[in-house]
């Protein structure tokens, strides 16, 4: 019978690992190690410290977690769902207590706020973030327990080791902070200063780099090296343009012009039809999604550079094929291939060279391809 | 009288608030109220009509793909834009497997730790547990040994001390009445959900790059092309591979979580008398088998459209859009008149929080009370979901839905009155899932054979280019997402978005009173019910979570009608 009082969260007597408690499921120690190995591929990290994740993952007890959702959609919390290769799911529900998640768990109303307590009292915690944080109007435009998100935030990261703000709304404000920012909507830096923060933009998140980035936290008792944004190298330290896949046909000029005209079927370059892999860095093209299935642009849709700051605004409208940035070195070559062999007007191009943050307010009209 | 608050109401999409006034131990008034807020339709104004699939598509992530859908379709309403069949078909798969991977998920991750004591489940003869599960289903996981492994994994896990999402919560309740072994079953089939909704989740990622949050849609179609002489679009592989996750789909659905639900029901049939709510139904319809002209005459859907009103399943009425409007006399927003109903396409508000200043222990429920407006039909307050859906097309004489409503009933040995309930809620979301998972194969093959044809057609390339259309448009999109009738009303002014509108599912389930004082569903279902520990109010979980709530859909803004559109075109 077990025991019922102890029903609290908080951390208990746990005796092995993570390996252990994979072992008691029946997960094998070479399927752990494969896992590892696929951790530390994600990570990019040599093959000799492969062994030092396991170490790391075999001696670790599960470190609580509370997951935040503020002005969320829960895609987020979907796409940890979706956490990917064998048995990762639960791998990851292994790896970490989640002592508080609106979503999946049982508790309800006090219950749950007292389990979210009880967490923050012991301290030492990771704080993983969804959703922005609306700052306006002293915040009343989001609240939980009928206290709202800025102070909820304050209190569930004193004393936690780290935040993790996943997708692009809890990193950089997101949807709710596009133009006009009805709400005073902001990310988790722009209010948590006393605590590392690590950005996992995406819309939402790729579950393959919140599994990665927790992984290396407990392995080298460390942060991942970051960018300037606050995003991991190892996930967002490449442009999507230089890994992508159609990028052969970009080199040779050959464009998609229409929807499911021949150049869509064959898999040409979608730059013309607004793809904005060219200013947007992420290892979708390399990770993919859903277990590698596909990606955006593997189904025949442009990327709409959903891991860049501001990318709502920044980004859109979505179908406009991407301005050139003058000593940008692949876009003239795009506008090189493009005036030769897709008769890109050069006065459309120069209209759209002012810098992307501002450009849906600067447009007025719509640009010119032909 | 006592006041009891839950707030978060867990276990649900988004932040929900439910303020209960309890008297002699049973609910005397219930009080519904979303607690956030972000302006989605604010924001799109003066937007490329086109974009608006992808920014309303995160209006929620859980059920993602539905807001694409019903946006590109109020754009093509506007326009006067028919999409190509295999567009239209396409559509049709992804939302079809969008109903039965979420409906899977509610029943197990959301909703069931209602019904299921986990804490129970370590009390369970993993022999019985087998005899059970075989007793109920062909499913082949089910020895004895199976369950004893489970039962081993959940009693290491308590022995860790670190419960996680299962910590503090109401274990034990005397409202759980299932026996252990029955527990313990459940709790495989949660576990094995988690594998399996990630797997067939897949077939979004095959015809739309990723889930969450598809990027397939287009104003006009798709943007997965199809060609079986191709490596790039949609060939014999990639409907081969539909086609094994589809098959995964069905099985799962009819071997386990079917049975389950007949399983668990009887346990609970006092349920089917608890939690009723208004009586009155709304559906849209959804999954045009025919190509579609426009949103009032959308050809022929699969789950017809129509209104049920006073459980009278004897008469389907039509549907009429502009029936539609709203209230915001509860809701934190202003009017000109605060009493008065507004369509869509006329009606308009700004947000005007007038709650008490947080940190606050209770709303002012005679006031305005939530985020959330009051969506009414013909000035009355209706139901929508897999409820709605399946009396519809049951009282159409859907011949699929009546087969299987019919089947449900006579085995849990109830009459049709039992699904206006709590557990008629879920049973019927559970019927649903049965017949729409019976079609995701058909329909893949309808597809191949499409294309098979020769028709590669995936988009209608003459309304792309926003010259070509009129200075001004209006026009509303339309669908039945998992959690019921979704509405987008859009009008369309020089190639630019005016005024852009979205009445979802839980803005009717979950709206707060009107002008009138009609309570919403959520509020009428709660009256009457009885808490046997109102400290743990287990009971208003069950009827809450059997309307699968989600209120980062329901909460929205709109602006006025005439107001001058601010354009943000500084440099």
């Amino acid at each position: 019978m077990a025991k019922r009082g102890n029903f609290t969260s908080g951390l208990g007597g746990v005796e092995g690992g993570v390996l252990e408690a994979l072992q008691r499921k029946g997960i094998s120690r070479r399927e752990f190690l494969k896992f590892c190995a696929i951790i530390g591929a994600a990570l990019a990290v040599p093959v000799d410290q492969v062994g030092r994740i396991a170490e790391a993952l075999a001696s670790v007890r599960r470190p609580p977690v509370i997951w935040l959702e503020f002005q969320d959609c829960a895609g987020c919390t979907e796409s940890f769902l979706r956490a990917s290769r064998p048995a990762v799911a639960e791998i990851v529900l292994d790896l970490l207590s989640v002592d508080y998640h609106e979503t999946i768990m049982a508790a309800a109303g006090k219950q749950a706020e007292e389990a979210k307590e009880a967490t923050v009292k012991t301290g030492g915690h990771l704080v993983i973030v969804e959703g922005s944080i609306p700052t306006r109007e002293g915040g009343i435009y989001c609240c939980i327990g009928g206290r709202t998100a800025v102070e909820i935030l304050e209190e569930a990261t004193r004393g936690a080791a780290a935040v993790i703000a996943v997708g692009s709304c809890a990193a950089f404000g997101g949807l709710a902070s596009a133009e006009p920012n009805p709400t005073g909507a902001v990310g988790v830096r722009d209010l948590v200063h006393k605590v590392p923060v690590i950005n996992l933009p995406g819309c939402p998140v790729n579950a393959v780099n919140i599994t990665a980035t927790v992984v290396h936290y407990l392995t080298y008792k460390s942060l991942p090296e970051l960018d300037a944004w606050g995003r991991p190298l190892f996930a967002y330290g490449k442009r999507i343009h230089d890994n992508c896949e159609r990028r052969a046909h970009f080199d040779a000029g050959q464009f998609v012009e229409n929807w499911g005209d021949e150049g869509h079927r064959k898999g040409w370059c979608l730059y013309l039809m607004g793809c904005k892999g060219p200013e947007t860095y992420s290892n979708c093209p390399t990770v993919r999604w859903n277990e590698g299935t596909n990606w955006p642009v593997g189904a025949g849709h442009g990327c709409v550079g959903c891991t860049q700051p501001g990318f709502w605004d920044s980004m859109t409208p979505f179908y406009r094929r991407l301005p050139t940035v003058p000593g940008f070195s692949v876009e003239s070559t795009a506008d090189d291939v493009g005036l030769g062999l897709a008769a890109v007007a050069a006065a459309g191009v120069a209209a759209h060279a002012a810098g992307s943050i501002i450009r849906r307010k600067t447009e007025k009209t719509e640009e010119s391809k032909e | 009288m006592a006041k009891i608050v839950i707030d978060p109401l867990t276990r649900i999409e988004g932040h929900l608030r439910i303020e209960a006034e309890i008297s002699g131990g049973k609910i005397t008034g219930a009080w519904s109220s979303g607690t956030m807020f972000r302006g989605i339709e604010n924001i799109l104004k003066g937007r490329d009509p086109r974009d608006a699939w992808v920014f309303t598509q995160r209006i929620c992530g859980v059920c993602t793909t539905v807001h694409a859908i019903c946006s590109v379709r109020a754009v093509e309403d506007a326009l006067g834009i028919q999409v190509p069949p295999n567009a239209r078909m396409i559509r049709n798969i992804l939302e079809a497997i969008q109903y039965v991977q979420d409906h899977v998920i509610h029943f197990y991750h959301l909703h069931a730790l209602d019904w299921v004591d986990i804490v129970s489940a370590l009390d369970a003869d993993p022999a019985k547990t087998s005899q059970l599960a075989q007793s109920i289903s062909d499913w082949p996981k089910s020895s004895a040994d199976y369950f004893k492994g489970i039962k081993e994994r959940v009693a290491a896990f308590v022995k860790t001390g670190q419960l996680g999402p299962f910590a503090n919560a109401y274990w034990g309740h005397p409202a759980y009445k299932l026996p252990p072994e029955a527990n313990l079953m459940a709790v495989a089939h949660y576990l094995e959900a988690l594998e399996w909704q990630r797997e067939v989740i897949k077939a979004h990622a095959i015809l739309g790059g990723k889930n969450p949050h598809l990027q397939t849609y287009l104003v006009g179609g798709m943007s997965c092309p199809v060609d079986p002489n191709s490596q790039a679009g949609l060939n014999a592989d990639g409907i081969a591979f539909l086609k094994d996750l589809f098959k995964k789909a069905k099985e799962f659905v009819e071997q386990v979580y079917l049975p389950d639900v007949l399983a668990v029901a009887p346990f609970y049939l006092d349920w089917a008398g608890i939690g009723e709510g208004l009586g009155n139904f709304l559906s849209y319809g959804d999954f045009p088998l025919t190509d579609t002209r426009s949103s009032d005459d959308p050809g022929n859907l699969f789950l017809p459209r129509g209104v049920i009103l006073s459980r009278d399943l004897s008469t389907v009425h039509p549907v009429d859009q502009k029936a539609v409007t709203e209230y915001v006399t509860h809701s934190w927003y202003s009017y000109e008149d605060d009493r008065e109903a507004k369509h869509p396409w006329q009606g308009g508000t700004w947000p005007n929080y007038t709650g008490p200043k947080p940190p606050y222990e209770y709303l002012d429920t005679d006031k305005k009370y939530s985020w959330l407006k009051a969506p009414r039909y013909n000035d009355q307050a209706v139901e929508v979901g897999p409820l709605a859906r399946m009396l519809v097309a049951y009282a159409a004489g859907h011949e699929r839905v009546k087969y299987w409503v019919d089947t449900v009933l006579a085995k849990l040995g109830a009459g049709p009155e039992a699904l206006f309930s709590t557990l008629g809620r879920t049973a019927a979301r559970c019927i649903e899932t049965v017949v729409i998972a019976e079609q995701l194969i058909p329909w893949t093959e309808e597809l191949a054979a499409n294309i098979g044809k020769g028709d590669l057609r995936i988009h209608e390339q003459k309304h792309w280019d926003p010259s070509t259309w009129p200075a001004e448009a209006e026009g509303w999109g339309w669908t039945e997402a998992p959690r019921g009738a979704l509405g987008h009303w859009i009008r369309i002014k020089n190639g630019r978005i005016e005024n852009y509108q979205c009445i979802v599912p839980t803005t009717w389930n979950g709206s707060p009173r009107d002008a009138n004082g009609q309570p919403g569903a959520y509020e009428a279902s709660l009256v009457g019910t009885e808490l046997a520990d109102p400290e743990k109010p287990l009971e208003i979980l069950r009827t809450i979570h059997s309307f699968d709530p989600c209120i980062a859909c329901a909460v929205h803004l709109v602006e006025p009608r005439g107001n001058k559109t601010k354009i943000f075109r500084v440099c």
